[in-house]
């Protein structure tokens, strides 16, 4: 059979090629077949029922906290009493279980599906995933995807529960039929560091379970039954990584030094506690940017004092005693939230967003300040906050912090004596008045994706804008140079957390204005430590001084690209 | 038997968190027939799936009805769930 290509979106870097394991969720179980007595339908009911509770249990003791709510739910539903008397009611009436049982999960699950509330329509979802597990286990099998050698995982979208009891070390690779760059499969791919494609329209047909799939997680190539010439293509790909890893595994632990002596700290950004281990491996120096937005995303309430504590204290553990800067709440305007309950913006990005959401929900604020200081006592924590405008703003959330702290003792937590408290710059009047800000702060981190849009009054989400989005722009660097010298000039260090400083023209004059820090993702060190490591401090400060004396982003780049080409 | 009138403040309604918690707490008292009324539709509080079919939202009010040994300790604990938000 001659290979198909197949594309989709690419979701998460690398290429590989192994055979599939297709999981085809919600594919139809079982040929009819004649149902026994009731009492025989009952008893295999009940054999079915006490192994789904069986391997929901074995679930829970490995899934994170948000994966248990799910699966306590999912608990609750198998042992629902009037789930049981609709399922009891089809077999007296002389149906086999299966059917018995996929009539009363359709029953439930019209019901839900009627209702107004959005949130409670999708948990049909979830009564479908139970009665699917019990339909599974009346014919001897397990949902959930379980590998039993190395494998790419081929399916229609995965969702937290396929998930949970996947082997990591198994897993190849992701191919899915459906989903996004932002879905769960793309999100936990990329924490894994595994290649992923998304949206591959037809490869849910056209796969097989142990045909050869071969992916490309950069170009979104996906290719089934591959040919020798692919294969080998492949083949070769993966060997260039491989060897590609090994050099950066060796470089890893190498000081982002430059060749005359200037030390700058490589760090990464990450979105959760995983990412953060995932992250020490690819030889961080700690962690830059840590956004608290995953406890808050994609659930149903805010998450408690206690859930929050213990995924700071978890990330700080996963630091090995490297700081992590953690910032506070960045939600509002853009991002969907619902049991926030934000008013729809005009302007969501001028609007109630971060700091600003914060001092108006005082208690999700306190309740979040609360959780970081308990965990303070488990590693090196550093606490951000974003949105700040001016003194006012920090001065407020310094106040809040503090209160924060005083309840805490007076309640006998243990608090660490040290932890750094520092402001994302990313707006424009706070770059200005940096010198005021600098006494203030124990540090200053550059936003510069917000600082560029804020600066240059460019939404960076509006593709028509696309090419007047320019983090080289002269007046965007000029604000930069003012944050560094005002920093330094308070003995206070500076690190840029934005896209900029993971591109090698940006780290380059990052590097030139004297900036201390450049946080990215962890996949951009290997190549912004090389270029650190050959380019004299001394001639990226000439560089960034002369950029600071042009007029516009061309000719900025212009005295870049030449520099970035010989060293990179 | 006891009957009471509620009105759900916590940020979400019944959602499945607060829901399961409620069952959890109904679980409790085995020998107290717990029931949830919303308008005219009034469901057994040990079934999740009951619960979240009725669709109630913050603000809006459900009626609970307990009968049995332990009504008056049941509607209780119910209720001081619900005021203290439902885990919310």
């Amino acid at each position: 059979m001659s290979e198909r290509v197949l594309r989709g979106v690419a979701a998460a870097a690398g290429a590989v090629v192994g055979p599939a394991f297709v999981y085809r969720e919600g594919q139809p179980e079982v040929a009819a077949q004649p149902a026994g007595t009731p009492d025989e339908e009952r008893a295999r009911y009940e054999a079915a029922r006490s192994r789904a509770e069986a391997e929901l249990n074995q679930l829970a003791e490995r899934a994170d906290e948000q994966a248990r709510e799910i699966l306590t739910a999912h608990q609750l539903m198998l042992q629902d009493p009037e789930l049981q008397n609709l399922v009891e009611e089809g077999i007296q009436a002389g149906q086999p279980a299966e059917a018995a049982v996929r009539a009363a999960v359709e029953q439930f699950a019209g019901m839900l599906e009627a209702l107004d509330d959005e949130y409670l329509r999708e948990r049909a979802a979830d009564v479908r995933d139970v009665g699917r597990r019990l339909v599974a286990a009346l014919t001897g099998r397990t949902v959930g995807i379980v590998l039993r050698q190395p494998a790419v995982v081929v399916a229609r979208d995965l969702a937290p529960t396929d998930t949970i009891g996947i082997d990591r070390d198994l897993l190849l690779g992701i191919v899915t039929e459906q989903g996004g760059p932002t879905s769960h499969t793309s999100i936990l791919a990329r924490s894994w560091g595994i290649p992923a494609v998304v949206a591959a329209a037809g490869v849910l047909d056209a796969a097989d379970d142990g045909m050869t799939v071969a992916l490309d997680g950069d170009t979104g190539e996906v290719v089934l039954d591959p040919g020798a010439e692919t294969r080998s293509r492949y083949e070769a790909a993966m060997a260039r990584a491989r060897e590609q890893a090994e050099r950066d595994r060796a470089e890893a632990s190498l000081p982002a030094e430059t060749p005359d002596g200037v030390r700058v700290e490589l760090a990464t950004n990450a979105g959760s506690p995983a990412e953060v281990a995932f992250a020490m491996e690819k030889g961080a120096e700690g962690v830059g940017l840590l956004r608290s937005e995953f406890l808050f995303m994609g659930r149903e309430s805010a998450p408690t004092e206690e859930e929050q504590y213990q995924a700071y204290a978890e990330a700080l553990q996963n630091a090995n005693g490297q700081r992590v800067i953690i910032r506070t709440l960045d939600i509002g305007g853009d991002k969907d939230v619902p049991y926030l309950g934000l008013p729809k913006e005009e302007n969501p990005f001028l609007g109630v967003r971060a700091l600003r959401l914060c001092f108006r929900r005082p208690e999700l604020f306190r309740t979040q300040l609360r959780a970081l200081l308990r965990a303070s006592v488990h590693g090196r924590l550093a606490i951000m906050f974003p949105m700040v405008n001016g003194l006012a703003d920090l001065r407020r959330a310094r106040e809040a912090l503090a209160e924060a702290r005083r309840s805490l003792e007076a309640e006998g937590h243990r608090v660490a004596d040290q932890y750094e408290v520092g402001i994302m710059v990313e707006i424009p009047s706070a770059a200005l008045l940096a010198d005021h800000l600098a006494p203030e702060v124990d540090f200053f981190s550059i936003g510069t994706n917000d600082l560029v849009q804020y600066t240059l009054a460019v939404d960076r989400g509006n593709p028509e804008l696309a090419e007047m989005y320019q983090p080289y722009h002269p007046a965007v660097l000029r604000l930069i140079d003012r944050v560094v010298q005002a920093a330094h000039a308070a003995g206070k260090w500076v690190g840029v957390c934005g896209e900029m400083g993971g591109l090698p023209e940006g780290a380059l004059l990052l590097l030139g204005l004297g900036v201390d820090e450049l946080s990215m993702a962890p996949a951009l060190l290997p190549r912004i430590r090389r270029l650190v490591r050959s380019t004299p401090a001394a001639e990226a400060r000439a560089l960034a001084q002369q950029c600071l004396t042009v007029g516009t982003p061309e000719e900025v780049l212009a005295l870049v690209e030449p520099v970035v080409r010989r060293t990179v | 038997m006891v009957e009471r009138t509620f009105t759900l403040s916590n940020p979400t309604g019944l959602h499945a968190r607060p829901a399961a918690l409620f069952v959890k707490e109904v679980q409790k008292f085995a020998d107290t027939e717990i029931f949830v009324r919303k308008g005219e539709k009034e469901v057994s509080a040990r079934s999740l799936l009951s619960l979240l079919s009725l669709g109630v939202a913050q603000g809006e009010t459900i009626v609970i009805r307990c009968q049995g040994p332990r009504e008056e300790e049941a509607m209780a604990a119910l209720a001081a769930l619900i005021e203290g938000g439902l885990g919310e």
